[in-house]
């Protein structure tokens, strides 16, 4: 797919330098046009792009609580039906903490009621605009400010919540994950979701320099990381027929991704070892070596 | 003066924020290198190089993912 030149996400945005989640919703908008309406659940991005009274968003933007990006998205999508508007997209952006967390009641009654909108969660793996606070979407070892490591502690305990799964369990038309360091993966993606009628839902992983503990300019690298160890892995479930969308010949091992950053890197063995394990597992129930 | 709504009727308006004073690396590109791949303008997070590949010097933070994603090493990050 051609890059669309028309910029939807303005510049002067408050995001980190490097920030993963700037990179994600501009190419989601890319994808969608202007023919959209988009709405944000609390967390970075709303915070990021709309210090009031500025706002870095082209298209008309719905700020809502963490709770109720799902129900907003809903009636937004009701409203434009009942008008006969039913070609302009309607998108929610919630980050993982609104998404896997807060927002979780709101959303799948959004997705079971069918109203034909897309939820993009942008997941950078913890609640990183309030200072690194553990989500259900943090992995398992990550230090955050509510798991930190240290002498009783090797940071989050549980592994990350699969929510892209809880969201196929509702038996919508579109379920995919995706990741910011393969574009044309997820905007191809993004496009689908608008085509189809009924809810979609694009999991999309996006590394956080802020929150990760890596150098600005490795955030494409971080993601492609994640996606070449099989820690983050990409598929769409279509009508119910899941297909892998990057084919992973060979995996590299769990220890080149955490390596990379600070909150893996009081790592022990045994914990690594328990990671790779746990990823060989996840791989191994989709058919990735 | 807060609007009803706190609604903001400039789209956009975040432009006059000039995020470029963030910056200490200044991303600079070999035009002479470059063979218009797209990856800078794709990953750049603050929309600050156009298709031309201009890089936009009042907003660019200087994170260097356009130096370090591009394939053929055309952009340098320099120090202000």
């Amino acid at each position: 797919m051609k890059l669309p030149e028309e910029e939807l996400l303005s510049s002067g945005h408050r995001g980190c330098a490097g920030c993963g989640a700037s990179i994600g919703v501009r190419l989601a908008l890319k994808a969608l046009g202007r023919n959209t309406v988009a709405i944000s659940a609390t967390g970075c991005l709303e915070v990021m792009t709309t210090p009031y009274p500025e706002t870095s968003w082209e298209i008309p933007w719905i700020h809502v609580a963490f709770e109720n990006a799902g129900a907003v998205a809903s009636g937004v999508e009701s409203a434009l039906r009942i008008q006969g508007k039913d070609d302009v997209n309607v998108v929610a952006f919630g980050g993982d903490g609104g998404t896997v967390d807060i927002g979780l009641q709101s959303l799948s009654g959004a997705m079971e009621r069918g109203h034909n909108l897309i939820y993009i969660c942008y997941d950078n793996e913890a609640y990183m605009n309030t200072g690194i606070q553990r989500s259900g979407a943090t992995p398992f070892g990550a230090s955050t400010t509510t798991s930190p490591q240290g002498k009783n502690s090797f940071g989050e305990d549980q592994h990350k919540k699969d929510m892209p799964m809880i969201m196929a369990a509702h038996g919508i038309p579109y379920v995919a994950t995706a990741s910011i360091s393969y574009p044309q993966d997820f905007m191809k993606k993004v496009k689908k979701a608008a085509e189809i009628d009924g809810p979609a839902y694009i999991h999309l992983n996006q590394p956080c320099t802020t929150g990760w503990g890596y150098d600005s300019s490795k955030t494409i690298e971080l993601g492609k990381l994640a996606v070449e160890t099989g820690a983050w892995i990409l598929y769409e479930i279509e009508n119910g027929e899941f297909n892998l969308t990057h084919n992973l010949r060979k995996r590299k091992p769990v220890t080149d991704y955490l390596g990379a950053q600070k909150r893996f890197k009081h790592l022990q063995d045994k914990e690594k070892e328990e990671i790779q394990k746990y990823i060989d597992a996840q791989c191994a129930k989709v058919g990735i070596e | 003066m807060v609007s009803t709504g706190c609604v903001i009727k400039d789209p956009g308006n975040s432009k006059k924020n000039k995020t470029g004073s963030w910056r200490t690396f200044k991303p600079v590109l070999d035009k002479e290198k470059c063979i218009g791949c797209d990856k800078c303008v794709m990953f750049c997070p603050d929309a600050a190089i156009n298709k031309d590949h201009d890089i936009n010097y009042d907003y660019c933070k200087g994170c260097g993912i356009c130096s370090a994603e591009c394939p053929v090493k055309a952009i340098e990050m320099i120090k202000e």
